[in-house]
């Protein structure tokens, strides 16, 4: 199994969407964690006099409207992103292969009901989930955490459902069954192995769509209070003053974008690299049979 | 078909009722005290007993949700706490910004994802193509907010083609002046969702290209093109209206984000002041109101993809 893990990573690597997103992802991780021990300047340090400075060695990347430093203030706000991905993935992974488990196997009387609910929740959208619990709870990013890793953990949970349905259905399965495996062992070793790929592929996609959602919250005013610097609230410093200095609004745009995009790619490099077929192109069927787990 | 109607508009009902009782519970029972969030941390008792009296909170909460679903099928509403204005009227009015801002959206999202998605699937290996599919992926990571601000600086500051912000206060009295102020808001959400649009019809489009039917077609003597069109093409379309419920509702939801950034009185823009002057009830109201909306489209492009589709019509009989 730890064989297959590292050919999995080795495969990320030599695709270049896989090496161009876990690059940017590095760099992500990298900046949040040195964020917390060393900034250039105090990312909330206003300082009037010091008001639109342009990029120099003191302030890379110039300063904002009241004179606070841009490049600390985009290192720190990486730290709220990787709370809210960290965050949203947990929640939706729970929520969604949870869900995705009792509606898929679980007892027959449940499954019904359960789907339904979770159509439902799905044509609820996430925003307004969130602004609905930000109006009880009042805002911050635990609400946004929430209300995404609720909102997309019903996603994943629909088509990882699918999936074991499908796997459920397969020969090995009732092999398995017949062999004397346990419910529990067989969903352990069988069906949670087999529905990985969609799994990890969806939760990828689903910190992507956080990343994004996180953004639009905070500059609604629902997710990250004001004293925390965050990407979606330099959005909305910036647009006061969008007319005379539109390069500001850049930063904190490019930096949504490339880590968004990073997700995308990642979970499309990662269906490549985790499914045998698609990485031999169906040539080598004997080291695809010893790859798999059935 | 009838078994089907009743079967769609049973699971509809059960999606309507659920939803609300999703919003009553969140928004009744988790605050704690409704009345006390309302008048805020620094309302006097007497003044929070005032709230509970005037909106009929110390009644058993079975009975606050029977009446308030009561409401919501005959449409009264009740008024806002805040502004004590008919909340039923209030929606009514910021639906004539958002509803046609997302048909505005929407229109832009098709003209721009159903030629150059088709064209993307048809040329796969030519470079237009292969750019266009990077632009796809690429636009569909962009935050609306963003997108936004950008195309205010673009067109606003530097070409000075559209308004950057705004309705006019006549609303459509002057519908060009109406329909300018909102073109740059559809363009961002437009895009965006386009984006997510084109890939889709590009997908839907390479399977067409694939399928027997149209490999068949162009073994009959019919050009690639031709094949594409005459067998192709109608399945494309049909996949794509079964999309279009889930389509819309990422258009209206995405409108609330864009209509705070363009200032645009709609249904978004008041949920989110709704929110910060903590008017839970009429939040209540809007939550239901805009769920039931993107329920009902789902139910009604369900029925029309039924309807037009063929192939469901062949394997009922």
């Amino acid at each position: 199994m730890s064989g297959q893990r590292g050919g999995t990573l080795r495969h990320l690597i030599r695709s270049p969407r896989g090496a161009f997103a876990l690059a940017v992802l590095a760099l992500l991780a990298i900046t949040a964690l040195v964020s917390l021990f060393w900034l250039p300047a105090n990312p909330n340090q206003s300082n009037i006099s010091e008001a639109w400075q342009s990029p120099s060695l003191t302030h890379w990347l110039g300063t904002d409207s009241s004179g606070r430093d841009i490049a600390s203030r985009l290192m720190a706000g990486a730290r709220v992103t990787v709370l809210v991905v960290l965050g949203a993935a947990i929640v939706s992974g729970l929520i969604g292969l949870g869900l995705a488990i009792i509606s898929a196997l679980g007892p027959r009387k449940l499954r019904e009901p359960l789907i339904i609910f979770i159509d439902v929740l799905i044509a609820f959208p996430t925003l307004l989930l969130a602004i609905m619990l930000a109006a009880v709870f009042g805002s911050g990013i635990p609400v946004v955490i929430v209300s995404v890793g609720i909102g997309y953990g019903v996603q994943i949970a629909r088509v990882v459902r699918a999936e074991l349905r499908q796997i459920n259905a397969e020969d090995f399965i009732l092999a398995a069954r017949a062999s004397g495996l346990s419910r529990w062992a067989i969903l352990r070793m069988h069906l949670l192995p087999n529905a990985a790929p969609v799994f990890v592929v969806q939760l990828s996609l689903a910190m992507g769509l956080a990343i994004l959602a996180e953004a639009g919250l905070s500059y609604l005013g629902f997710g990250a209070p004001p004293s925390v610097p965050s990407w979606g609230l330099m959005l909305q410093e910036s647009q006061s003053q969008i007319a005379i200095h539109p390069a500001v609004v850049m930063w904190p745009g490019l930096a949504i974008t490339l880590t968004v995009l990073a997700f995308y790619l990642l979970g499309d490099a990662l269906r490549e690299a985790m499914d045998p077929r698609l990485r031999f192109g169906g040539r080598r069927a004997d080291s695809v049979q010893s790859g798999d787990p059935a | 078909m009838i078994r089907f109607l009743a079967v769609r508009a049973l699971t509809l009902l059960a999606g309507l009722f659920l939803a609300s009782l999703i919003i009553f519970i969140s928004l009744r029972l988790l605050p704690g005290d409704v009345a006390q969030v309302i008048g805020g941390t620094s309302a006097s008792p007497a003044q929070v007993e005032a709230i509970r009296e005037r909106l009929g909170l110390n009644v058993p909460l079975p009975l606050q949700y029977l009446d308030w679903l009561g409401g919501v099928f005959t449409g009264q509403l009740g008024s806002s706490v805040v502004s004590g204005t008919s909340i039923a009227a209030e929606i009514a009015e910021k639906a004539q910004v958002t509803v046609p801002l997302t048909f505005y959206s929407l229109t832009i999202a098709l003209i721009v994802a159903l030629p150059l998605g088709v064209f993307a699937a048809y040329r796969r290996q030519a470079l237009p193509s292969r750019v266009l599919s990077v632009l796809g992926v690429v636009a569909a990571a962009v935050p609306a907010v963003w997108a936004g601000l950008l195309g205010i600086v673009l067109f606003s500051t530097w070409l000075g083609w559209l308004p950057s912000q705004g309705f006019p206060r006549d609303a459509w009295a002057d519908p060009l002046t109406a329909i300018r102020s909102l073109t740059l808001p559809a363009l961002t959400i437009g895009l965006i969702e386009g984006a997510v649009l084109f890939r889709f019809v590009k997908s839907a489009t390479l399977s067409a290209i694939g399928a027997e039917h149209v490999r068949t077609a162009m073994s009959r003597g019919y050009t690639r093109l031709g094949a594409l069109v005459r067998h192709g093409l109608p399945g494309v379309g049909l996949s794509v209206v079964s999309m279009l419920g889930l389509q819309v509702a990422g258009l209206l939801v995405g409108a609330v984000v864009i209509e705070q950034l363009f200032s645009l009185p709609g249904l978004g823009r008041m949920l989110v002041v709704d929110v910060g002057q903590r008017d839970l009830i009429k939040v209540q109201s809007t939550l239901f109101v805009l769920t039931a909306v993107i329920l009902a489209l789902g139910a009604l492009v369900d029925v029309v993809h039924r309807m037009i589709d063929p192939r469901l019509r062949v394997e009922e009989q």
